[in-house]
C-alpha cells in the first residue's frame, strides 16, 4: 500500500483501527476508547513528549515511543499496557516524586492534582528512590498567583499554554537538567513580569505548583478543559 | 487458633495515624477477635516485645532514637506496615529536610524563646540531618499512605492481613488521602 493513501490502519492493544495520516498513537487510541496514561499532554496544546508517561511499544522497534508525538503508519502494532510499560511509568512517577518535594497532605491541590492521581492509578503505594530534598524557592511576587518550584515537574504546560494560546509567552525555562526551572520573562519576579494576569497557566498546571492566591486550600479543582473550546471557536472564526 | 500479635509504634509523626486507628470504632471488637494488641502508645507495655506478627508503624525516621526503634521493630517483627504518608514518604516532618536541624532548633529554642533560650542536648536524642521514609532504614512489607489512611482503610487493609486475603492497596488510598 503506498505512504501517500490518507487513511492509515494498525492495530492497538488487538483492535484493529483506523487513523488519519498523521495523527499522533495517542489521538486514535483516544478515539477508540484505548486509556494511555498522560501528564504534559493537554488537549489544546502543542505535544512535546517531555514526561514519558505515555510510552507505547511497537511491533518490531526496540525502543519505547511517546505516544503523543508518534504518529501512525500503516500496520503498525501499538501495545500500550504491559509490565515492562507499566515498570516504566511507575519508575517515571518516582523520579518526578523524588525529584522535588511533593508533599501531598499540605499541597494546595491536594485531591485535585493530575501527579497525585496517576501515581494512586499506576499503583504507587512508595517511592523506591532516595528524596533529593532540594531547597526551592517560592515566588508569591504576583498579586493573584503563585509559584511554588517544590511541586513543579516540568511538565512546561505553562509556557506552552502561554505562548500559544495566550500569545505572551512569558514563561519558560531556564537550566538544563536537574537544575531545570520555569521562570517570567528573564528570570524576573511573576510580579514584575510582563505577565497579563490571564490565568490560564494556572488552570492548566497539572499539580500545585501554580495556584490561585484566593482559593488556598485543600479545595482548589483546576478547569483546563477551555482549551480546546477556545481553539474551536478561534479556528471558526 | 491463638491470636496474632499485634504492635503499633509512634515515632515522628502526629498521632493522627493512631487517631484514624481508634476511628474505626466497634470495628475494634471484631478485629480483637483475631489479634492482641501487645504494644503501643495506648498499652502500658515499655519494652518492644521480642516477637511480633503486625507492626504498625506511624512517623518518619528523624532522630538516633527513632533510628535504633525501627531497627529494633524490624528484627523482632514478621509483618512491617509503613502507616501514614510520614512513614511511607517522610511527609510534613521531612519537610525540614532543605533547611537542616540547626535552623529548625534555633527557630524553635532560640529564635521564639524569651526565658533561657538554649538548645537541648541531654535526654531528648539528637535529630538526623535528613528525614526519612522507614523504608529507607529497614525492609517494609505493606504500604499504606495516606494523611491519615481513614478508618475505612484500616479496617479494610487489617482484615485482609489477619485473614490473610488479598489486598489492594491503590484502590484503598493514596498519598496525602
Amino acid at each position: 500500500m503506498s505512504e501517500n493513501v490518507e487513511v492509515k490502519t494498525l492495530v492497538i492493544d488487538g483492535h484493529e483501527v483506523s487513523a488519519r495520516r498523521g495523527q499522533t498513537i495517542l489521538e486514535v487510541a483516544r478515539e477508540n476508547n484505548i486509556d494511555i496514561p498522560t501528564l504534559c499532554h493537554l488537549d489544546g496544546l502543542s505535544d512535546v513528549g517531555a514526561c514519558r508517561m505515555c510510552l507505547v511499544e511497537i511491533a518490531g522497534n526496540n525502543k519505547l515511543l511517546p505516544a503523543c508525538v508518534a504518529t501512525v503508519s500503516e500496520g503498525m502494532q501499538v501495545t500500550t499496557s504491559s509490565e515492562r510499560l507499566q515498570k516504566h511509568r511507575r519508575t517515571i512517577l518516582e523520579l518526578l516524586f523524588a525529584e522535588r518535594n511533593h508533599v501531598c497532605s499540605v499541597c494546595v491541590a491536594n485531591g485535585h492534582c493530575e501527579l497525585q492521581s496517576l501515581a494512586q492509578d499506576q499503583g504507587l503505594t512508595h517511592v523506591r528512590l532516595p528524596y533529593r530534598n532540594p531547597d526551592l524557592h517560592v515566588d508569591a511576587s504576583h498579586e493573584r498567583f503563585t509559584l511554588d518550584h517544590n511541586r513543579c515537574i516540568l511538565c512546561t504546560r505553562c509556557v506552552r499554554v502561554c505562548a500559544e494560546i495566550e500569545g505572551a509567552h512569558v514563561w519558560d525555562v531556564m537550566g538544563r537538567g536537574i537544575n531545570s526551572m520555569v521562570i517570567t520573562d528573564l528570570h524576573e519576579d511573576w510580579g514584575s513580569s510582563s505577565c497579563t494576569r490571564c490565568g490560564k497557566c494556572v488552570q492548566v498546571c497539572p499539580t500545585g505548583a501554580l495556584f490561585d492566591k484566593s482559593k488556598i486550600g485543600t479545595s482548589h479543582p483546576k478547569y483546563p478543559d477551555f482549551l480546546p473550546y477556545l481553539n474551536l471557536m478561534r479556528e471558526a472564526q | 487458633m491463638s491470636k496474632l500479635k499485634l504492635a503499633t509504634v509512634w515515632l515522628d509523626g502526629c498521632s493522627g495515624c493512631h487517631m484514624s486507628f481508634l476511628d474505626m470504632d466497634e470495628r475494634l471488637l471484631a478485629l480483637a477477635e483475631h489479634v492482641e494488641v501487645v504494644y503501643s502508645p495506648i498499652v502500658d507495655t515499655k519494652e518492644f516485645p521480642d516477637e511480633v506478627d503486625i507492626a504498625l508503624v506511624e512517623g518518619a525516621v528523624a532522630s538516633v532514637d527513632d533510628e535504633k526503634k525501627i531497627r529494633k521493630i524490624r528484627a523482632h517483627t514478621k509483618l512491617l506496615v509503613a502507616m501514614g504518608d510520614c512513614a511511607v514518604t517522610g511527609n510534613v516532618p521531612s519537610m525540614r529536610n532543605p533547611l537542616g536541624p540547626e535552623a529548625i532548633l534555633d527557630r524553635a529554642y532560640i529564635e521564639n524563646v524569651s526565658a533561657q533560650p538554649q538548645i537541648p542536648c541531654v535526654v531528648v536524642p539528637q535529630l538526623l540531618r535528613i528525614v526519612r521514609p522507614i523504608h529507607e532504614f529497614v525492609h517494609v512489607d505493606v504500604f499504606l499512605p495516606g494523611c491519615p489512611p481513614s478508618a475505612d482503610t484500616f479496617h479494610t487493609a487489617l482484615t485482609a492481613l489477619v485473614t490473610g486475603q488479598p489486598l489492594d492497596i491503590p484502590a484503598l488510598t493514596r498519598f496525602g488521602a
